[in-house]
């Protein structure tokens, strides 16, 4: 959560332009026409818009099939109604589910869940609290682990001692799972670019396939229970691992690597002894990246009986019941902060222990052994007695929040609801209702060119490729109407991120005390459950397009705030100097001098805006944002429309690779 | 390295103190009877052979009804041992063929869900309908109703066509429509009925409920597809409007469909290895029968008293214990 580097800009070798002496003013020409070309190619597109519109736009209604729709749904039921006999059922998932059912229970045992002799589970929560506080301080220092102490004495005081331990539970057992996959499959990514080409649309599709498409098919290969929870979570949770380890171990100097190898090292020593201890740091980060991504799927998981906070949630908007919903976002929030600050305290503890010498590791050994103890008295006790078992109180700080929160929802409600209603219109009549018609009542070939051409501008040849595959494969969808819809929605989304973004990010860049302030709402804003608060955005501006973009802001901004104000404030401080004592003013320094030095940074944040705000397309449909939204959203719920969920699905997976493809490599010709 | 060899002893003898200490101060064991950590199974004197009863609960206010209910009798007077798992419709009845799911208590409708697990599959078997009845179909808010009396008849909708129009219904007057698990004709029925309305889909319950709360708050112009029972109801009892008859068959062709939603005769679902396995969960299953102002209150209870749906159960059970009674004789 610190930094979101989910996909860490591949370090570019230095293109044959930069190695020429005369490059920048070359770049300079080739920038403006560029830009002279794109905008033919717009004007292009709306005089030809103008004489062919509503021809070739391919629509398909609501309740309309194709035969791929079709075809899918044929395949789905044969899978469900040959389960029982097939042996790839028999002998390989019914085996894969079954351990890690009998993973997931054991920890629920120990901390959640009771068993079958004991009415609590093994573990209660002074004992939990106590190695959660004892590991924080081992792996980390002694205030992430009061940070950590307090946070889950909160869970109790909410009342969720329970439903928090049921996540805790769940999200140990997925990260475990997805790191025993993920760290040895980075170290060969990481080390093979074969393996790489491969894996990178694997996981592409892993990140931006709509969980609610592959829920249904997991009950039916690992049935309802703890396994498929497990697996869905780590479907989405082991990408950043995966890409973020292979990130690292490629970052390892390769003179370092030649010095081993000329030390006479083995191919495996090299591995153990060089770039894993190196790469250390960097694997840790991506640990904490998979937890995040585990938390954000508490409450989808829920969908199919995870037990936990995520259940509280969705059973409290049942019937619109805001503050228990909030009042469990909360804890959720609370944990994920939790996570993050242990694990990015455990990847930067050994500087701090190196730099504090040798006679603090004496000492620790010491301390380390007295924590032990201690926690493993308050396990014993948490194990016998019901007053450490059972977290005491009625969780009154609980209901004290959720109708805190029913208040707040219910003003903003009341007295913003003509203000944002204005703002709701000016922004869909003014900008998104023409761009969609733009969009969806052009041919769709006539779109497609566009899109190509403008791979082929931005990102080069190879962009427009990939471009002219993906626009091929959103047709044979079936949903290209669809596709434009959302397509629309999302590129409002992303410029409104954007705009946010640098002001915001700017903003945290050049005050420490606004970044303090400001940071932790942007991690609150990361992982509360979208469903928390779109009852209130419902409310206000009703269930619209609108609704959808703003829910998508919020949860795609903060990435790109914290990505700007990480660039920004790495432009060098002498630069800065030296434009002040030129007698620039602020608005001149932000303009002329940050912002274009952080130009790798914006496009990243661009890149990562877009890919978060896309992720958001489902939830979005679930607020009036139709589309292909709503087709994956209608496919989860209604047998017959399984397969144009699923194509809707791959539509969405089909737009993200065709703009991370496009913004990535215009971020590489940008020299980032 | 004496003197921290010393400390460590210190340390230990510490440690040590606190947790006799701790313990000293004790209190109830776990696992104690008279600890008071409830053990729901032990509650019931009855038989233990009904074993456990896997309870889909779908994600409706009313059928979490049903669902408290029948879990309550069947804990608390068969002496089963009740797994609820919260699942989508879809989920459910693909449950009942992996065995992971017994019952679904309250089913609107699902022709293909039935053809599919019923007929083809064999999996699972109709028990017989919940007595509730399920209406589908388009409602306004009540002050529209009583502003507008002849709103409530689909002959007169093109005329305030133009006061529904909204950002998201392209100069048409917008027709809210909704929840995606239930099948809707509306697009085929605006055509068909040649009404110059456009269907807008919200995409949740969520969204419709909150929609119809704000427009009557408000005054405001909504007209959306809704249903009942709904707890909803309730707190905005929302007025239904009156297309052309529904009769048999009228339904057919879903392209030239231009009548109103059948009344839907809720019905309860098992899977076909419960329907044999003569639990007496399975009795109950089939003889559980209420009526829309049972299962009113109970929903009542639940979302509006925010009582948890045990505890709604009991107070049901507790007032009619003559209906339950006739469930488990």
């Amino acid at each position: 959560m610190t930094v979101a580097v989910e996909k860490p800009p591949t370090p570019e070798p230095p293109g044959p332009e930069d190695a020429v002496p005369e490059a920048a003013p070359a770049a300079a020409v080739r920038r403006v026409s560029r830009r002279v070309v794109v905008g033919a190619i717009l004007v292009v597109w709306l005089v030809l818009f103008a004489v062919l519109r509503g021809t070739n736009t391919l629509t398909l209604a609501a309740a309309d099939l194709t035969d791929l729709h079709r075809w899918l749904n044929d395949v789905y039921d044969s899978i469900g109604a040959n389960r029982n006999s097939n042996p790839l059922f028999l002998y390989f998932f019914n085996e894969i589910r079954l351990v890690i059912d009998n993973l997931a229970t054991f920890v629920q045992h120990l901390i959640s869940q009771p068993s079958d002799s004991r009415p609590l589970p093994q573990i209660g929560w002074l004992g939990v609290v106590g190695i959660a506080g004892f590991v924080s301080w081992a792996v980390g220092n002694w205030r992430v682990a009061l940070l950590t102490v307090a946070g889950f004495v909160f869970f109790g005081l909410q009342g969720l001692w329970q439903e928090s331990m049921d996540t805790l539970a769940l999200t140990l057992t997925a990260v475990l799972v997805a790191l025993l996959f993920a760290i040895p499959l980075g170290v060969w990514v990481g080390l093979s670019d074969r393996v790489n080409k491969v894996m990178t649309p694997v996981l592409d599709f892993m990140q931006t396939m709509p969980t609610f498409v592959y829920l249904a098919p997991l009950t039916l290969f690992f049935l309802i229970g703890g396994a498929s929870a497990t697996i869905a979570t780590v479907i989405y949770a082991a990408p950043p691992a995966i890409r973020i380890t292979a990130h690292a171990i490629r970052s390892v100097p390769e003179t370092t690597v030649e010095a081993a190898d000329s030390l006479g090292a083995t191919r495996w020593q090299s591995l153990l002894k060089v770039l894993l201890p190196m790469s250390k740091r960097t694997v840790v980060m991506g640990v904490n990246q998979t937890i995040m991504a585990a938390l954000a799927m508490v409450t989808i998981a829920a969908l199919i009986d995870a037990p936990g906070l995520g259940k509280t949630v969705i059973q409290a908007l049942q019937s619109l019941d805001v503050g228990t919903a909030f009042n469990a976002g909360l804890a959720i929030v609370i944990m994920a902060i939790v996570l993050d600050r242990v694990t990015t305290a455990a990847s930067g503890r050994e500087e701090a222990a190196r730099r504090s010498g040798g006679r603090f590791l004496a000492r620790r050994r010491q301390l380390v052994v007295a924590g032990a103890a201690v926690t493993a008295v308050l396990v014993y006790l948490s194990h016998t007695y019901v007053w450490a078992a059972e977290f005491p109180g009625e969780g009154s700080v609980g209901s004290s929040v959720a109708s805190a929160a029913d208040t707040a929802s219910t003003w903003v409600q009341d007295n913003l609801s003509g203000l944002t209603n204005a703002f709701r219109d000016a922004l869909t009549n003014g900008l998104l209702n023409p761009f969609q018609t733009l969009l969806t009542d052009s041919p769709w070939w006539l779109v497609g060119a566009v899109l190509v051409g403008l791979g082929v501008v931005l990102g080069g040849w190879r962009s427009g490729v990939t471009t002219a595959v993906c626009v091929g494969l959103l047709v044979g969808t079936g949903l290209w109407s669809d596709s434009m819809t959302t397509l629309a929605s999302t590129l409002v989304a992303t410029v409104m991120t954007m705009l946010l973004a640098v002001v915001v990010g700017v903003w945290m860049a050049r005050s420490t005390v606004a970044d303090r302030l400001i940071r932790p709402t942007l991690d609150a804003a990361q992982v509360m459950p979208p469903f928390v608060y779109l009852v209130p955005f419902l409310a206000l501006f009703g269930a619209t397009r609108f609704t959808a973009i703003v829910a998508a802001i919020v949860y795609a901004a903060p990435v790109a705030m914290k990505i700007i104000a990480d660039g920004v404030r790495n432009v060098p401080a002498t630069t800065v100097e030296a434009a002040t004592s030129a007698g620039c003013n602020t608005w001149q320094i932000i303009t002329k001098v940050q912002l274009p030095m952080a130009r790798g940074a914006l496009t990243l944040a661009t890149n990562q805006g877009l890919i978060y705000v896309l992720s958001m397309v489902v939830v979005g449909g679930l607020v009036g944002a139709g589309a292909l939204g709503y087709d994956v959203v209608a496919g989860f719920s209604q047998g017959q429309l399984y397969g144009k969920g699923l194509a809707a699905g791959l539509a969405i997976v089909l737009l993200g690779v065709m703009f991370d493809r496009i913004t990535q490599a215009a971020a590489r010709r940008a020299g980032a | 390295m004496a003197g921290q060899a010393a400390k460590w002893r210190v340390g230990a003898a510490g440690v040590a103190v606190l947790g006799l200490a701790l313990t000293a101060c004790g209190g109830a064991k776990v696992g104690d009877t008279a600890s008071g950590s409830d053990d729901s199974s032990g509650a019931s004197g009855s038989s233990g052979k009904c074993g456990t009863f896997n309870l889909a609960v779908n994600p409706w206010v009313g059928y979490e009804a049903n669902a408290a209910v029948v879990a309550y009798v069947a804990e608390n007077d068969l002496g089963c041992k009740v797994t609820k798992k919260d699942l989508k419709e879809e989920i459910a009845w693909q449950g009942f063929g992996t065995g992971e799911v017994d019952a679904v208590i309250e089913n609107w409708g699902h022709d293909d869900l039935k053809k599919k697990y019923i007929t083809d599959q064999k999996t699972a078997v109709e028990v017989g309908a919940t007595g509730n009845e399920g209406l589908i179909g388009w409602y306004v808010p009540p002050w529209l109703a009583k502003a507008h009396p002849d709103i409530t008849d689909w002959n007169n909708l093109d005329k305030y066509a133009a006061e529904f129009k909204t950002s998201e219904s392209g100069g048409k007057g917008q027709l809210l429509d909704g929840d995606p698990s239930f099948v809707t004709n509306d697009e085929a029925l605006v055509k068909n009925l040649k009404l110059d309305f456009k269907v807008v889909y919200a995409g949740s319950e969520t969204a419709l409920i909150q929609a119809f709360r704000k427009a009557e708050k408000n005054k405001e112009w909504v007209i959306g597809y809704f249903y009942e029972p709904q707890w909803f109801m309730a707190e905005v009892p929302l007025v239904k409007v009156k297309l052309p008859e529904y009769k048999a068959g009228c339904d057919a062709d879903l392209e030239k469909v231009a009548c109103d939603y059948p009344v839907y005769k809720l019905d309860k679902i098992v899977s076909a290895k419960f329907a044999k396995s003569g639990s007496p969960a399975y009795d109950l299953v089939k003889n559980f029968t209420w009526t829309n102002d049972d299962q009113n209150t109970v929903a009542k209870y639940i979302a509006e008293d925010k009582m948890t749906p045990e505890a709604a159960a009991k107070k049901w059970v507790d007032a009619n214990r003559a209906k339950v009674d006739a469930w488990i004789k």
